[in-house]
């Protein structure tokens, strides 16, 4: 009796057209952790990026930072660097990277990745302190996330 | 950014006198903690020698204003001593079939002095490390026959602040040897393990960042000599195991349940951290 083994073939169709939308295990980070592209396929926002930042539900960046800019929000951090001046630091693609997986661009990093989904130990599930189930929703949108690039972008030392 | 400002008792028992900018800032402030002019409180004192990344351990009391520090200086004014003195009254409360209490094996709390400054400690009988809410409950089921007491409960958060009470200013001095090592060894894990979405570990929050300000809040080294706390935020004293509960929820990681073998672990290697501060509880914080 012979046999006929077919083998499926899972054809991955790759858009010609511009992505709408970079999922966040499909981000492709430069060696050094940049990210080239747009993660939602549009420009950010640099006026939500900076309510975003301040937002204790959202990102909440200013729990560890300082911004000069933001200085009517209050309480900021000092965990990490004050962020006066990034712009001139980084390139937008930079800080895109830093933004979405910080420890891409600083291994070991105390930052939080805010897109990433899987690969952690006992995730919860929100801050209900219950298991969650992987993948988690990130931290931040894919919009959100370019809001936020977009208003760090105007951060130049004055 | 670590600066010290270094201020005598006197300022802080001032109070609100030219602390406006000390409220702010993320200043540790050095002063000598004594309650009600008697207990003299050890709030800093050089790292034990199993630590490896801090060469001086620091209370929790110090990160806070001076406000909040003034109110644990008075044993009146402290809200955590309502209950100590619920306890002693439950103390030679009659419980079990038999009507024991407490007091009929230990005739008072004072003689329970120095019982706080050394758990958790292995214990041969059940070979394991047991916290003092474990033995407690021990006593309560197995010599009195009563039912257990919920381990974060108000009757049992109590129970352990007057047990800590009659230890105030006795050093912290936790067995990390011998039949606890592994225990401590699995705490020590875990205090360095990155947990949940934020991929935070105790250190990281603790060693990496103490007297750093996290938005609003002056981060200590997360010492547990002052347990249980009296916090104003919630009003009421809060047992050690609900706040590293919520210390590892606030990672957005799934917790460990008070009692737990894990974070009995993370009790005795905490605990040890802290070897050499004095025993503070009931402390105040915010
Ligand atoms: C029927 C006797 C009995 C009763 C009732 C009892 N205990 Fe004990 N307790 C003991 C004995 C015996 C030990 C020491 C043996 C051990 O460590 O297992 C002990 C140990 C302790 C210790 C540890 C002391 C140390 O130095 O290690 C604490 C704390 C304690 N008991 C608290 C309590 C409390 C609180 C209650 C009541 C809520 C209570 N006990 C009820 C008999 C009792
Ligand atoms: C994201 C930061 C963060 C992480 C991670 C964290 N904590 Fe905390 N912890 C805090 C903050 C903020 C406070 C309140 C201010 C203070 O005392 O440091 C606190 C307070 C504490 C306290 C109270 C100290 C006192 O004197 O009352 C203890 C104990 C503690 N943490 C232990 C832990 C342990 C154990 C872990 C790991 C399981 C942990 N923390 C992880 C932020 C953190």
């Amino acid at each position: 009796m012979s046999r006929q083994f077919t083998l499926a073939v899972t054809v991955v169709l790759i858009s010609t057209t511009v992505q709408a939308e970079v999922a966040p295990q499909e981000v492709a980070y430069g060696e050094y952790g940049a990210i080239d592209t747009s993660l939602s396929g549009a420009p950010g926002d640099p006026a939500s990026g900076a309510e975003i930042m301040a937002n204790r539900g959202q990102g909440n960046c200013v729990a560890c930072h300082a911004v000069g800019a933001l200085d009517e929000v209050p309480f900021h951090g000092e965990v990490g660097p004050p962020l006066d001046g990034v712009a001139d630091r980084w390139s937008e693609a930079e800080l895109r990277g830093i933004v979405a997986n910080a420890k891409m661009t600083f291994p070991g990093t105390i930052m939080p990745a805010f897109y990433k989904t899987t690969g952690f130990i006992r995730p919860g599930d929100g801050f209900s302190g219950k298991a969650g189930t992987e993948p988690l929703e990130p931290l931040l949108t894919a919009q959100q996330i370019e809001d936020v690039v977009s208003y760090l972008m105007t951060l130049h030392e004055n | 950014m670590r600066q010290t400002l270094r201020t005598g008792a006197a300022r802080v028992m001032l109070g609100l006198a030219g602390s406006a900018a000390l409220a702010t800032g993320a200043i540790a402030q050095e002063a000598n903690l004594v309650i009600d002019g008697e207990i003299e409180i050890v709030t800093r004192a050089p790292a034990p020698d199993h630590m490896e990344n801090v060469s001086e351990i620091v209370s929790g009391w110090e990160y806070r204003s001076p406000e909040t520090q003034a109110v644990q200086m008075d044993d009146f004014e402290n809200p955590g001593m309502i209950g100590v003195d619920n306890a002693r009254a439950d103390f030679s409360a009659a419980m079990g079939p038999d009507g024991q209490s407490c007091a009929a094996c230990h005739d008072n709390p004072e003689s329970l002095e120095g019982a706080r400054a050394v758990y958790p400690k292995w214990d041969e009988t059940k070979g394991e490390v047991q916290t003092l809410e474990m033995q407690v409950n021990e006593c309560v089921t197995e010599r009195a026959g009563a039912e257990a007491w919920n381990y974060t409960g108000t009757r049992m958060t109590e129970m352990i602040a007057l047990i800590s009470s009659v230890s105030r200013g006795l050093p912290v001095n936790v067995a990390i040897d011998g039949p606890a090592q592994p225990t401590w060894e699995q705490g020590k894990e875990i205090y360095y393990t990155r947990y949940g979405q934020l991929e935070l570990a105790c250190a990281n929050c603790h060693e990496d960042n103490y007297d750093n300000m996290i938005r609003a809040d002056h981060l200590s080294q997360g010492q547990i000599n002052g347990f249980p706390t009296y916090r104003l935020k919630n009003g009421k004293l809060n047992a050690v195991h609900n706040r590293f509960k919520g210390c590892v929820r606030d990672t957005r990681a799934q917790t460990f349940a008070p009692g737990s073998p894990e974070f009995v672990a993370l009790e005795l290697y905490v605990a040890s951290r802290g070897n050499g501060l004095s025993v503070e509880g009931p402390s105040v914080r915010n």
